[in-house]
């Protein structure tokens, strides 16, 4: 199927748009079970987590596209990614389960054993952002690969700048949770939530200076790009955004405004992104295999392109309607109803 | 680890973790489309009958689903951590359909779970219904894909070899691949009867008790019909699905057969009840016979003949000693269900509530509650065990196809998963029986249950009993977006 189009190029677009629309919505599902520590009422609790009951599950499934984009379009990628980051991937499916069942299971369980799902659904939250954070920072400190196939060891995966990269994403979903909660609540819960914004804005600046300080020290590949021109050019907005965005939640978070945070905060986790994409492209298994090495037959690419480029858009348009179905603050007490 | 090899171990692996997840979406495609079935009735007849058991079973589906994704998510990653050999190798193919299968079902299924379960007073009873039907589409759309994904691993075509990777050349016969039509009909209906024996042991359960209220006996009766209608139509799509096998995989038919040597000409293949294989000793030992009926089943003749285990060297054969069993297992357990269909069309024949009043016969209902889902597991079993030694038939070996992590670690991760799969299936499992437990005749709202008061689904608590009643409008006063 040769029709003169970059088939690699787009899928690499489309998967980037699907992890960037996990971490996003996924990120405040998440942040939520991060900040259950702060809110221990019930109530508060129950609220907290009714916010998201009913889209926690589309917004998970970005993740599996994800997963099966990956497959799909570039299947050797998605053979030497899994492989090398086995433990952590696993850790953080292990994450994922306690923390999903816990949605349906918190209001299940009786009231003496409702602590131990709101305690899977925490320790489900963060282990879970924690070990995506691990594997991110792993994933840009590169891959071993011999003959096409991972060829490293089973804990190359576990570095100091993993590590940090995991705290630094519980910090940002903690950040998207509690302002999405600020835009989905009010009163003395919300209140609450504005100030756990504002430490959480804090925690994921120091993240991103860190990063953005350690990166290129221990990735010369990733320093060469960055610091020659015209990449230079095109990098400078991003750090004056970056503090541009900070300062603007700062004070949204102190105002009156219930979505100005939250907005700010996708804003801030977007060019956190778009950093990241910049420092890899277009390597697909760092630092060496790209997109175009790593891709499916054109046929493969072809074929599964046709639907994602049709159907995402309805995927889109009814997600929203969901969206809009379940707009509004959310209430002690009176659940959905 | 246990003596066991780190191939072996990976296989253990996707068995237990492929075992514990069929059972969840299996339920999920019976009860959403059942779902849909009961909201229909709601909406044509307006017998609050149908909305309480519509909330009933939303309850038990909400936690079942739950228990779907997750542990469908492990699946979607495992191709990768575990198998990255078939996934670089066959990735071509199965990764497009994979893809499909998210962005057609998962999405929308998730997409509109939200207001099924959470959307009765904050959307129409038509917007409402059109959710419950998306679901239960979604449900129906993901078993294609996963299938005809399975299926072109059993019986492979439409694509080349290329640069030792599989290339798709024709996505038509890629996707409709000889054995396709029959796993993905015997899949769906299995799933439909499973949820019947599911509905009907609730049924029976509350029936046993001397819960008698028109909601119980309604959903029993819809249970029975489904099973004496349905049961014989799948043990028709079976036979055609073993002559489908046949013809694609005959190994696995002689394996499943117990059948090691071609008979005498002339002579038919007899049928082995029981009997133990031995890969060994290759041959079938104490096998109880019956001379030429497996040449009647098989080849629909008397004296046909079917490829024997002996045929195939011994590496290339499948386990016959496990999947000589499974298929008993499943076939067993499809004639008790055709009992089952029977003995209750018996009752009701013979009138007088007979059908809900017969100890031995709810007793009976409510052990073949189970007996879906083991017939399902006996059933993969079977056909993936009886597949081995391939991932893709004829193409690529197992053996092959498995990421190369060391013994300790795959070790590791296999107990992760069986304690933790243990822990939270194990849970979920005790609150939908909880929930079963529950009347579905009684209004929700006035469940006292702990745990309920808070519950976010609690869709009852405001619901009108006219659904052609507006009560989009009250619901969202409180909007402020």
């Amino acid at each position: 199927m040769d029709v003169g189009i970059d088939l690699p190029l787009l899928w690499a677009v489309i998967i980037l748009f699907g992890i960037m629309m996990y971490v996003v919505m996924d990120g405040f599902d998440l942040g939520i079970g991060i900040l259950f520590p702060f809110l221990p009422e019930r109530g508060d609790r129950d609220v907290m987590m009714n916010t998201v009951a009913p889209v926690w599950d589309g917004n998970e499934t970005w993740l599996v596209l994800g997963g099966a984009g990956l497959l799909a379009a570039f299947p050797m990628a998605y053979a030497a990614v899994l492989s090398a980051f086995y433990l952590p991937i696993v850790l953080m499916l292990i994450g994922l389960i306690f923390r999903g069942v816990a949605f349906e299971f918190r209001f299940k369980a009786s009231d003496r054993r409702r602590h131990l799902w709101d305690k899977a659904f925490i320790g489900g939250s963060v282990v879970a952002t924690f070990f995506q954070g691990v594997t991110l920072g792993a994933y840009i400190t590169g891959i071993r690969m011999s003959e096409g196939a991972f060829a490293g060891e089973a804990f190359d995966w576990l570095t100091p700048f993993s590590i940090f990269t995991g705290l630094g994403l519980i910090a940002a979903y903690a950040l998207l949770g509690s302002t999405w909660l600020v835009m989905k609540t009010e009163a003395d819960l919300q209140r609450r939530m504005r100030g756990l914004a504002r430490a959480a804005a804090w925690a994921v600046f120091a993240a991103i200076v860190v990063i953005s300080i350690w990166t290129p020290l221990t990735h010369p590949q990733i320093a060469q790009r960055w610091f020659t021109l015209p990449n230079l050019l095109w990098f400078s907005p991003v750090p004056v955004l970056v503090a541009a965005a900070l300062y603007g939640l700062l004070r949204a978070a102190r105002t009156e405004s219930h979505s100005g945070p939250f907005v700010l905060a996708l804003a801030l986790v977007f060019l956190g992104y778009t950093g990241l994409g910049i420092s890899l492209w277009p390597n697909i298994i760092p630092p060496q295999v790209s997109i175009w090495d790593a891709a499916a037959p054109p046929q493969s690419l072809g074929f599964a392109l046709v639907g994602a480029l049709l159907i995402i858009p309805v995927i889109l348009a009814y997600t929203a309607w969901s969206y809009h179905v379940f707009r509004g603050k959310v209430r002690a007490g009176e659940g959905y109803h | 680890m246990f003596g066991l090899t780190a191939l072996e171990l990976a296989r253990v692996q996707f068995g237990f973790t492929i075992s514990f997840h069929i059972i969840f979406p299996a339920i999920t495609i019976g009860l959403a489309s059942y779902l849909a079935v009961l909201e229909a009735c709601w909406l044509r007849t307006a017998n609050p009958l149908y909305r309480d058991l519509y909330h009933y079973w939303l309850k038990i589906f909400a936690v079942n689903f739950g228990m779907g994704v997750v542990s469908g998510l492990v699946m979607a990653y495992q191709f990768g951590t575990n198998w990255s050999y078939f996934s670089a190798y066959a990735g071509g193919i199965t990764g497009p359909l994979l893809a499909y299968e998210v962005l057609t079902a998962f999405f929308l299924e998730a997409g509109f779970l939200g207001v099924m379960l959470f959307g009765w007073n904050r959307v129409g009873p038509g917007l409402h219904f059109f959710s419950t039907v998306m679901v239960a589409l979604g449900t129906l759309i993901s078993a294609t894909w996963i299938l005809a994904s399975n299926s072109w691993m059993q019986t492979p075509q439409g694509h080349q070899i290329i640069d030792g990777r599989v290339v798709p050349v024709d996505w038509l016969a890629v996707i409709f691949n000889p054995s396709f039509p029959y796993r993905l009909m015997h899949m769906v209906v299995a799933a439909y009867l499973a949820t019947a024996l599911f509905v009907g042991a609730s049924g029976a359960w509350h029936l046993l008790r001397g819960n008698g209220t028109p909601a119980v006996r309604k959903m029993f009766s819809m249970a029975l019909w489904m099973l004496l209608l349905v049961t014989p139509v799948q043990i028709a799509i079976g036979d055609q699905h073993g002559l489908n096998t046949l013809e694609h995989q005959p190994a696995k038919i002689a394996a499943i057969e117990g059948h090691w040597e071609r008979p005498e000409p002339g002579a038919g293949v007899p049928l082995i009840l029981f009997g133990l294989p031995d890969m060994e000793r290759e041959e079938t030992r104490f096998p109880l016979e019956i001379p030429r009926l497996g040449s009647l089943i098989l080849t629909h003749s008397l004296d046909g003949e079917i490829p024997a285990l002996k045929d195939f060297p011994p590496r290339d054969r499948p386990n016959s000693a496990i999947v000589f069993w499974s298929f008993r297992i499943m076939v067993g357990l499809g004639l008790l269900m055709l009992l089952l269909g029977l003995w209750g069309a018996w009752l009701r024949w013979r009138g007088g509530g007979r059908m809900y009043e017969s100890r031995s016969f709810l007793k009976f209902a409510v052990w073949m509650g189970p007996a879906g889902l083991l017939a399902i597991l006996a059933g993969w079993f079977t056909t993936e065990i009886g597949r081995q030694p391939w991932v893709v038939y004829g193409l690529m070996r197992t053996e092959d196809a498995v990421s190369p992590h060391g013994a300790l670690q795959m070790g590791f991760t296999l107990a992760l998963f069986v304690v933790v799969y243990f822990i939270v299936f194990g849970a979920g499992t005790v609150y939908m029986l909880r929930q079963v437990r529950t009347d579905p005749g009684r209004h929700p709202a006035e469940a006292d249950e702990p745990g309920q008061a808070h519950r976010p689904a609690r869709p009852l608590s405001a619901a009108p009993d006219d659904p052609r009643a507006d009560t989009a409008g009250g619901a969202q006063t409180d909007s402020r977006s």
